[in-house]
């Protein structure tokens, strides 16, 4: 949370992709290595690495849930931190699981590998102190901080300290940027009228915006709310903040 | 009725645009109300970790100090019932009514009441009762539920109550004028208090070292349904203790200022007692009835019973985005919002309500606010795990009863692909080259796609990108 205290400064650390990011936004898991390398950091990516466990968890299936999370605790033994681009996977790795193993053989393992997970815009603000320089055009862009990077993680401000140092971005604020957008994982498909009805909400705020760009740090959250543009014809093109953060700052020449 | 059901109460809900307007104007003004009480972030913090302490302090010792309040409030002179079920509570005011031929009987606002279903299971012992809270008061005129616990009809807006009172009162013209509105029901209201043969209230706090009840009001329908009637019954859920009365202010603030953004409700009262010889006023008899109804088996877990905590301020809900769309009758439970999520299927059993703790994003907005910080998420998690246990029992009543085997079967399912780097890596592989393929009108997608795009899976996995750059695996 907010009162963390941060380590030096690394040689290695491990990168968990997440396995939304995996499977439909690789280019963010991509952008967020190459930002890490850029530190001069060895970023290593466990390829046995799968996903934290947190849909099963949320669903009320906590043995599915831990058996999955044991997969993760196992491949990431050295004593690195492991860099999260999402808040909400990393509030799963980082707050679930010392709970989630309580009383099982694996519990040292668990807790040791939680108190080592970081988000990775917490990484590169608290522990990596990065200074970007603006390559891009200038652009009107919007950030969505979800529930959990702002309310578990406490991260509100360090998002918004990348995206600032960038000359050439306008960040236009949302209305209500600290409402949930109604993604809520499962809750999306097993409510999924009152989830639509507030993603059709953040959409709309999103429009009002004027933003050309919707930067977010959780897929989740952007896979909602831009599929709710889309289906409504809408040109907001979503970025997740990795990918944001590098395509704008890194010399394509 | 059907069984209740969160989801088809929210789709209902969810489509109607008044319902919608009038939640999210009335949401918005509490947060804001609330918020101007809290312009001080640290003060706030402080009088939170109080709140909590006192809260769980309480706790932590009730069984004495039930047993303390009982004999205090006896030596005051106040009539001490313990009731384990509703109907246990139900029976005892009807029997206390019975001995004092009571028939006519007026209510102050009261969740337990409601709890016990009290005013239905005296209507149909020929006993009338009558809300004496404004909002009460329009309810029962509807022949509703409460929506809110502290605004109990917030759903209608000033015309839907014009209308209803020209309909439901004789002799009342249609106005819209907020004034002339409460002028009405005072006018009613004040006939009936007069008249009643005894008068039932809730209780916000009561005192074990004391013998106090403590009642937080606004329009003074308490202090009347408590004095001016010859009987009056307090009904109380036993969590309600509080040891001392230096405990009292704290909470008070919290819970004045977290409900409706005031500095202080416009009435506080604090009942020590009946008449006294020489007195003017008061009733010949005071009642307490001490409701069980579950409670003790929140009590014994751990980590349940901070729901018991709950001052019922109602800040939860205010700041809900999902109670904000849809209003409290889609709950179908006296208590809405995020903490009737997870007080409701536990006094119930989750097999009764086992579908509450799954109507939440888990967004934390409940937690960020609530004044003695009872952590929402990670007990609606476990009531989710509990809901959804493979084995049956367990400290939560109605355990396992919402596991289905197709549901367990997806995530057995799940868990064989996620569970072994190996199978991963080849399914996801499989994903990226066929995904796109599968329909999106079908399935769980179905529900996605009535108002999104489907997702795409990308040509190739991250998994496949660093091994193809070289990233190292370990």
């Amino acid at each position: 949370m907010s009162e963390r205290s941060y380590p030096e400064r690394p040689e290695s650390v491990y990168f968990f992709g997440t396995c939304l990011i995996d499977l439909f936004y690789p280019g963010a898991g991509m952008a967020g290595i190459e930002l890490l390398q850029r530190e001069g950091l060895n970023v290593i990516f466990p390829q046995a690495q799968s996903c934290c466990g947190q849909p099963a968890y949320n669903s009320g299936y906590r043995d599915e849930a831990r058996a999955v999370a044991r997969n993760q605790v196992r491949h990431f033994p050295k004593p690195y931190p492991v860099i999260v681009p999402s808040g909400s996977c990393a509030s799963m790795l980082r707050n679930r699981y010392p709970g989630l193993f309580e009383g099982d053989p694996d519990e040292g393992a668990a807790v040791g590998f939680s108190k080592r997970v970081y988000e990775l815009t917490e990484f590169l603000v608290h522990v990596l102190k990065v200074e970007l320089t603006d390559l891009g055009p200038p652009m009107k862009v919007t950030w969505h901080g979800s529930c959990s990077m702002q309310r578990e993680m406490g991260l509100r401000e360090e998002p918004r300290q990348l995206l600032a140092q960038l000359g050439n971005v306008d960040l236009r604020p949302l209305e209500r940027e600290r409402e949930c957008c109604g993604f809520g994982g499962t809750f999306s498909i097993k409510l999924p009228e009152i989830s639509a009805a507030m993603a059709g909400d953040k959409a709309g705020d999103v429009e009002r915006s004027g933003a050309e760009v919707l930067v977010s740090g959780d897929c989740g959250c952007l896979m909602n709310i831009a599929g709710t543009l889309e289906a409504r014809g809408r040109r907001v093109a979503p970025r997740h903040i990795a990918e944001f953060l590098w395509e704008r700052t890194h010399d394509k020449g | 009725m059907t069984k209740a059901d969160f989801r088809a109460g929210a789709a209902r809900a969810v489509g109607d645009v008044q319902l919608r307007s009038n939640f999210r104007r009335a949401m918005d003004g509490l947060m804001e109300k609330r918020a101007a009480q809290f312009a001080d972030g640290e003060e706030l913090e402080r009088l939170r970790t109080l709140g909590e302490s006192i809260r769980s302090r309480s706790l932590a010792r009730l069984p004495e100090l039930l047993v303390q309040l009982e004999n205090n409030c006896r030596e005051n002179g106040i009539q001490v019932h313990w009731a384990e079920t509703a109907e246990d509570g139900n029976r005892i005011v009807l029997d206390i009514l019975k001995r004092r031929n009571a028939k006519t009987l007026v209510k102050g606002k009261s969740m337990v009441s409601e709890e016990m279903e009290l005013n239905h299971f005296l209507e149909a012992q020929g006993i009338e009762t009558l809300e004496s809270d404004l909002g009460e008061y329009i309810i029962q005129l509807a022949q509703e539920m409460p929506s809110h616990i502290v605004m109990p009809v917030i759903h209608r807006n000033t015309a839907q109550i014009a209308e209803l009172m020209e309909r439901k009162i004789a002799g009342v013209s249609y106005t819209e004028n907020p004034d002339e509105l409460c002028r009405i029901a005072r006018k009613v209201l004040r006939e009936k208090f007069y008249k009643a043969d005894a008068g039932i209230s809730g209780v916000n706090f009561a005192v074990a070292e004391t013998g106090t009840l403590c009642l937080v009001e606004n329009e003074g329908n308490g202090r009347m349904s408590t004095t001016a009637p010859k009987t009056h019954i307090a009904v109380m859920g036993i969590e309600k203790v509080v040891e001392h009365l230096q405990d009292v202010p704290p909470l008070l603030s919290l819970l004045t200022r977290s409900a409706t953004g005031q500095p202080i409700t416009t009435y506080f009262n604090m009942i020590s007692s009946p008449r006294r010889p020489g007195e003017q006023d008061g009733p010949q008899e005071v009642h307490l009835v001490l409701l069980d109804n579950g409670r003790s088996r929140i009590l014994a877990d751990p980590e349940l019973r901070p729901t018991l905590r709950c001052i019922r301020c109602g800040a939860c809900m205010n700041h809900c985005p999902v109670y904000t769309r849809v209003g409290g009758h889609a709950y179908q439970a006296v208590i809405p919002g995020p903490i009737g999520e997870i007080l409701t299927p536990q006094l119930r059993g989750l097999d009764v309500r086992g579908d509450m703790p799954f109507g939440s994003t888990l967004c934390n907005a409940c937690v960020e606010v609530c004044p003695v910080r009872i952590p929402i998420v990670d007990i609606l998690l476990r009531l989710r795990a509990e809901a959804n246990s493979p084995e049956q029992g367990g400290s939560v009543k109605g355990a396992g009863a919402k596991r289905e085997g197709k549901e367990a079967m997806a995530w057995k399912g799940w868990q064989a692909m996620h569970a072994s780097g190996a199978v991963y890596n080849g399914l996801s592989r499989l994903l990226a080259k066929t995904g796109n393929m599968m329909p999106g009108s079908v399935g769980p997608l179905k529900a996605w796609t009535a108002t999104r795009t489907k997702p795409r899976f990308a040509a190739r996995t991250l998994h496949q990108m660093t091994r193809k750059r070289g990233i190292p695996d370990e």
